[in-house]
């Protein structure tokens, strides 16, 4: 495509899509529904992360951990009732 | 889109940053208007539009703990809003995506050559509608729009080098297009 066919497709291209008006804009308030779409945001279920989980699950998952580093022979055991 | 002109102090921009919901009102109720306008030169559909503008603040908001104050506000918003139009334009069925009544329902700068047909304009419309959305994006805002290719390249995250790489590509794309349904531009 050489620079005149360039020039022609920007052409048309500007004949088949009007520019929009500089002074386009909303036709109603868009603030009350960004408003609802913090509070739906704020009301929605957050995804777990570290923070989120208790201190005293990890204490368990500790204590756990050292137990069966402790006594490995327990390990069959957990395994059988999980 | 205001860049140095903006009427928001960067007391404003901090407090945007820590949460505070009034300045984020302020800030807002400044860029709502181009932030829409833009969004629209880029989907051009006016309710889609507006829906993006909301979906673009609420992005915004999420993300302004990155949000740095000692940088303008509107070239970063304007960033935020390419990528929520894109998103919606890379979800659209080319065929219900752009008509020619949609773009004929958009307000006009300008009324158009009337020596084109109306036809060969519609049959643009929608090839250009096939395009990818990435190379729609750049052509629209750089052929149509006559946006600065510097801010193209800003909101789309790339080189200006790469976004007359893009507008080269959707008019050799557009021109292949036209040219099979028997259209010699």
């Amino acid at each position: 495509m050489n620079a005149h066919d360039e020039d022609r497709m920007k052409e048309l291209l500007k004949e088949a899509l009007p520019p929009v008006a500089a002074d386009a804009e909303p036709e109603r308030d868009l603030w009350p529904a960004v408003l609802r779409r913090l509070d739906e945001d704020a009301g929605a279920p957050r995804r777990a992360t570290f923070q989120s989980v208790p201190w005293f699950d990890w204490a368990l998952l500790g204590g756990l951990a050292v137990f069966t580093v402790s006594f490995p022979a327990t390990i069959p055991v957990f395994l059988y009732y999980l | 889109m205001p860049d140095g002109s903006s009427l928001v102090t960067s007391g404003v921009l901090h407090c945007f940053r820590e949460g505070d919901l009034d300045a984020f009102e302020a800030l807002f109720r400044e860029h709502q208007r181009p932030v829409f306008g833009w969004i629209l030169r880029m989907v051009r559909n006016a309710a889609a539009a507006e829906e993006l503008t909301v979906e673009t603040f609420w992005r915004i908001h999420r993300a302004r703990e990155r949000f740095q104050p000692d940088r303008p506000f509107a070239p970063w918003a304007r960033r935020i809003a390419t990528r929520a139009a894109l998103d919606w334009l890379r979800a659209q069925r080319p065929e219900v995506e752009l008509t020619a009544e949609m773009a004929g329902a958009l307000p006009s700068a300008s009324t158009g050559d009337p020596g084109i047909a109306a036809e060969i304009r519609r049959k643009t419309a929608l090839a250009f509608a096939r395009l990818p959305p990435s190379l729609r994006a750049a052509a629209v805002l750089a052929v149509v729009e006559e946006q600065p290719h510097r801010e193209i390249a800003a909101a789309l995250g790339i080189t200006v080098g790469a976004v007359k790489l893009r507008v080269f590509r959707a008019l050799r794309l557009l021109r292949k297009d036209l040219e099979q349904q028997g259209i010699t531009p």
